[in-house]
């Protein structure tokens, strides 16, 4: 085995735990096979947190045209970079950087692009990647070519590693044209509520159906002294603020109990919402994704649940 | 300022997904497709654009299949131009033939901007907006909730985990993968549809299936859930029994 | 702005007393109004809303207007708030009414809100001002022929719970006499299965010749015609129309009122003319070929559909088979036959649920599920596969669960008939 190439992605304190799950991976993989872990960052900021990573070599990028994400430059830059060191597996986190930058990188490097997988496993000598597909009903075991791959990783299959390293190091210039240019960069709306603190929380998906039906999950919620969340389709129909959306590009959440209503559960939802600790899931579909993170799950109508439940809750 | 909105057609989860056992395979002849979701936002923001600031607005599908009526509805909607890339394709298309097919199409023209589904159901080897840039050599960003163009000014918002957001400019032309638009997507009658459908013409452009980075998936298969729910039966109130008494038990009931 | 023309005269000789203008406005006809009328214009031009404009505010309408009783509507009340400028385009009232037709039964001018309501609904839906779940209802309907939402690969599913053969005219091969169109609830939700099993074993105790479509057959499509999308129904009735004429059969029965309205006044516009029945008009011209084996003693009433009564004249069949059924009581409720309450779920009402919450103080439903425990009902008898999901959540949301059950005639037949173990599922 050759190289695997880590791409780190910089969060508001230090590198991503999306990130940091890829270079446990690439350890274990490349541990008896006699191959190189080599993580590239971005920015002038991660040069220190670089230098400590616990792999065999890091390149860093160290201009400050990279400190904000900037997906033209990143993308061209992280080109460069693997077209000179030629790695054997390319791994990116599939988080906004990385659905950037896998397809973008893996097309201008002539490279296949495994997306959305969970796992890779090392058979014989050849590597395997598992993915999901089809909003995660069926799943996929591919091949990575001796060639060279891009692989985009679910964020939170593998556990983040923080071991402490001594790599050699290497700066990278950036001599590429400016695309784009980052005018500003905006904080969420917090609102009324902050729903990561919440230890209850009864979220509604595309089963609500309708607007006039939210004061139903709003009463249900009050009577269990929970607050009321959602899926990305309820923000997206601009029934509830942003600042209640879990999942990928919303909230991670961590309640004592996830009230999911009609939410079917496409992998960006689970990722913000699975590590709770009681899960019960109301959904007509019984074989919805959703039902395989759920410790309870019932098939009822969500809309006539809602006020049977809000109802027995308050004592009537 | 003219806008490509690149379509495509994902099967529909509604039915099972029929995969062969034995070889592993998916059938992709048994399946039965609807638009992609995420391209109907794509198509969304475009057509506010228009509406904003001017724009003409180009459909446009690699048709392996029933394409026409994706792209008659786009045209319902107020999409100027429907485009069918036709040759020998099937379902069973790769995206990333796909992106190779679309990209030989967006190449030779002159479009300004480039607008799809960030991602769609079945990309496993790829969402089409990334690939379709990286292969033009123009500059693409995805997760994009707002698109505006002004004088060919591009200007869009992406968004990062934890609902974090930055206000991006780019330069023409670019490459957009649209996770919503600023409005959810428009209705369009079936009456439009079929009134279109009657007066107007798609265009045809003969395309050709190329060399591209391929996936060697040895199988497919249904996941086996790590575990999945204990299902809770009978009607609604067996259903709120039940679940007080799960509250219960976790000590989730107040007071 | 666009006025009423004032009559008034300055100076009127009334029985030869010569009265000033402002006495003689008590002799003389007068303007009513200084209003701006474009808006009332602009909506009797669309075609099919002319008869908006004959209104002359009798209020007849109102009387009788079952969603009046539990909101702020009426037809008079729609005139006149367009006469005033407000837009019915831009307004709620537009989505209220579940074309009952109650209004058109008693109007002196024949306002006719069956043809008013589509005309402005279409204009209304084009401009984008439909409310999103009825949307959602249509694009069910575009994509998987049903507006629930189900797998069009599942239309028959049900019918192998049926414990009978319901043979699929794609296999069966063969001409049979009836061909029966099942319907979305019929086929799909969990009650309306029950009623197409009893039915389909029915059928097979008459020893019936019958066929379904199965995967073939797609929503027959006339409530999202009263729901303004009109294209949505003629795609839909092309092809039905089209999956019908692949096969020999003498008469259509359908389950459902809405379809029998279809077939009969709509479908034959479109090619497609074959004589229907309404399954209880068929089985009532066969009652004397059952048995009838269990007694089921109790007091019935029942809710004649819209689309069966008012809008198709037929009031009694339903009831010839229910007072076939050994033991039963049959109660008539104030508001039946020719003024029959409405379940609310016409017209595309069905869909709108939730947008109606808003409007009215209860559902129309939980109305009429009143009114029959008021006359001391054990059972709702219905033969409309919208109304017995409608009133069982009414019964329940009314707080009556337990003491009224909702049965398709159909469910009651097999029972009596020994088809079927229960009559009640409550």
């Amino acid at each position: 085995m050759g190289l695997i190439l880590v791409v780190m992605e910089n969060g508001a304190s230090g590198f991503t735990d999306a990130s940091r799950e890829l270079l446990g991976k690439a350890r274990e993989l490349t541990k008896h096979q006699d191959g190189q872990v080599m993580a590239v960052g971005f920015g002038p900021q991660s040069e220190k947190a670089l230098r400590r990573l616990a792999v065999d070599r890091v390149i860093c990028a160290d201009s400050a045209l990279l400190a904000s994400y900037n997906p033209a430059a990143y993308e061209a830059c992280l080109d460069q970079i693997i077209k000179a060191n030629a790695p054997c597996i390319t791994l990116i986190a599939n988080t906004t950087l990385g659905i950037d930058l896998g397809a973008g990188v893996a097309s201008r490097c002539n490279l296949p692009l495994i997306a959305y997988c969970t796992d890779l496993q090392i058979n014989g000598n050849k590597i395997t990647a598992t993915s999901q597909i089809f909003a995660g009903k069926a799943v996929a075991e591919i091949r990575i070519p001796d060639s060279g791959a891009i692989v985009t990783v679910l964020p939170g299959v593998w556990n983040a590693d923080t071991d402490v390293g001594d790599p050699d190091f290497e700066t990278w210039p950036v001599d590429t044209p400016q695309m784009m240019e980052v005018l500003k960069v905006i904080e969420p709306e917090t609102g009324d509520v902050d729903i990561t603190k919440a230890d209850i929380l009864v979220s509604v998906g595309r089963g609500i159906e309708s607007p006039e039906n939210l004061p139903l999950a709003e009463d249900l919620a009050t009577s269990m002294g929970g607050v009321v969340s959602c899926s990305r389709p309820v923000v997206d129909a601009g029934w509830l603020p942003k600042a209640r959306q879990v999942g990928k590009s919303g909230q991670t959440v961590k309640p004592k109990l996830y009230l999911a209503l009609g939410i079917s559960g496409a992998p960006e939802h689970l990722q913000g919402m699975r590590d709770a600790d009681l899960i019960i899931a109301v959904n007509t579909d019984e074989n919805a994704s959703i039902m395989d993170v759920a410790h309870y799950g019932t098939t009822v109508d969500m809309l006539e649940l809602m006020p049977a439940l809000a109802q027995r809750l308050r004592g009537e | 300022m003219r806008i490509a909105v690149l379509l495509k057609s994902v099967p529909d989860l509604i039915e099972d997904i029929p995969i062969d056992e034995e070889s592993g395979e998916i059938l992709y002849d048994e399946m039965s497709y609807i638009p992609s979701e995420w391209d109907d936002q794509a198509l969304e923001e475009a057509l506010l654009i228009k509406e904003e600031s001017g724009a003409e607005v180009t459909a446009i599908t690699v048709d392996t299949g029933e394409s026409d009526t994706m792209l008659f509805t786009a045209l319902a909607k107020g999409a100027d131009h429907g485009v069918k890339l036709v040759g020998d394709f099937d379902p069973s298309l790769p995206n990333r033939q796909r992106a190779h097919i679309f990209s030989q199409y967006l190449g030779p023209q002159s479009f300004d901007l480039v607008l799809s589904g960030v991602q769609a159901i079945d990309d496993i080897d790829g969402q089409i907006p990334g690939l379709v840039a990286g292969i033009l050599g123009w500059p693409h960003a995805s997760v994009v909730t707002e698109v505006r163009a002004h004088d060919n000014r591009v200007i869009f918002r992406q968004e990062y985990a934890g609902g974090l957001v930055a206000e991006i400019k780019v330069s023409t032309p670019a490459v957009i993968g649209v996770q919503a638009a600023r409005k959810p997507p428009r209705y369009a009658s079936i009456a439009k549809v079929r009134q279109i459908a009657k007066s107007s013409q798609l265009e045809e452009v003969e395309m050709s299936i190329q060399e591209v980075p391929s996936l060697e998936i040895l199988r497919f298969y249904k996941p086996i859930a790590s575990g999945h729910a204990e299902m809770i039966d009978g009607d609604v109130d067996e259903a709120v029994d039940r679940i007080i008494e799960i509250l219960q038990e976790h000590n989730l009931m107040r007071g | 702005m666009q006025k009423a023309k004032a009559i008034e005269l300055d100076v009127a000789v009334v029985d030869g007393v010569e009265l000033s203008g402002s006495w003689n406005r008590m002799f003389e006809p007068r303007a009513i109004s200084e209003y701006d009328i474009a808006v009332l214009d602009e909506t009797t031009a669309i075609p099919g809303a002319e008869s908006l404009g004959y209104c002359y505010q009798c209020g007849k309408c109102t009387a009788v207007c079952p969603v009046d009783t539990v909101g702020d509507y009426s037809p008079r009340k729609i005139f006149r708030r367009t006469q005033l400028g407000v837009s019915l385009v831009d307004s709620p009232d537009l989505w209220l009414c579940t074309t009952c037709r109650n209004c058109l039964r008693v109007c002196p001018k024949e306002v006719n809100m069956i043809q008013i309501m589509p005309a402005v609904r279409e204009r209304a839906v084009l401009d984008g001002k439909a409310p999103d779940e009825l949307l959602t209802a249509f694009e069910n309907t575009a994509r998987y022929g049903n507006p629930i939402g189900e797998s069009p690969r599942k239309r028959a599913e049900w019918a192998k719970t049926a414990g009978v053969m319901v043979p699929v005219m794609a296999q069966k091969k063969s001409p049979v006499d009836v061909l029966w169109f099942v319907e979305c609830y019929p086929a799909y939700h969990p009650r309306g299965k029950q009623a197409s099993v009893a039915l389909a074993r029915l059928l097979n105790a008459l020893n019936v010749d019958f066929g379904i479509l199965g995967n073939e057959e797609k929503c027959a499509g006339d409530s999202q015609r009263m729901a303004g999308e009109r294209g949505l129904f003629e795609m839909l009735a092309e092809h039905n129309i089209k999956m019908l004429s692949k096969y020999t059969f003498n008469h259509i029965v359908v389950t459902d009122p809405h379809a029998y309205n279809a077939f009969l006044h709509e479908y034959p516009k479109l090619g497609g003319d074959w004589p229907v029945q309404h399954y209880t008009q068929y089985l009532a011209e066969r009652l004397s070929a059952l048995s009838f084996v269990r007694s089921i003693p109790r007091r019935i009433t029942f809710h004649d559909p819209c689309y069966l009564g008012r809008h198709n004249g037929e009031y009694d069949a339903p009831r010839r088979l229910l007072t076939a059924l050994p033991g039963v009581e049959l109660v008539e409720m104030g508001h039946c036959r020719e003024t029959s309450y409405c379940c609310g779920g016409g017209g595309g009402g069905m869909w709108l649920d939730s947008f109606t919450r808003d409007y009215t103080s209860e559902r129309l439903s939980e109305k009429r599920v009143r009114e029959a425990i008021e006359y001391g009902a054990d059972i709702l008898a219905v033969t409309c596969p919208y109304e017995v999901p409608r009133f069982e959540d009414a019964v329940k949301s009314t707080g009556n669960a337990g003491k009224l059950a909702v049965m398709d005639i159909a469910e009651l037949l097999a029972y009596s008939v020994g088809l079927t173990d229960e009559y009640a599922a409550n």
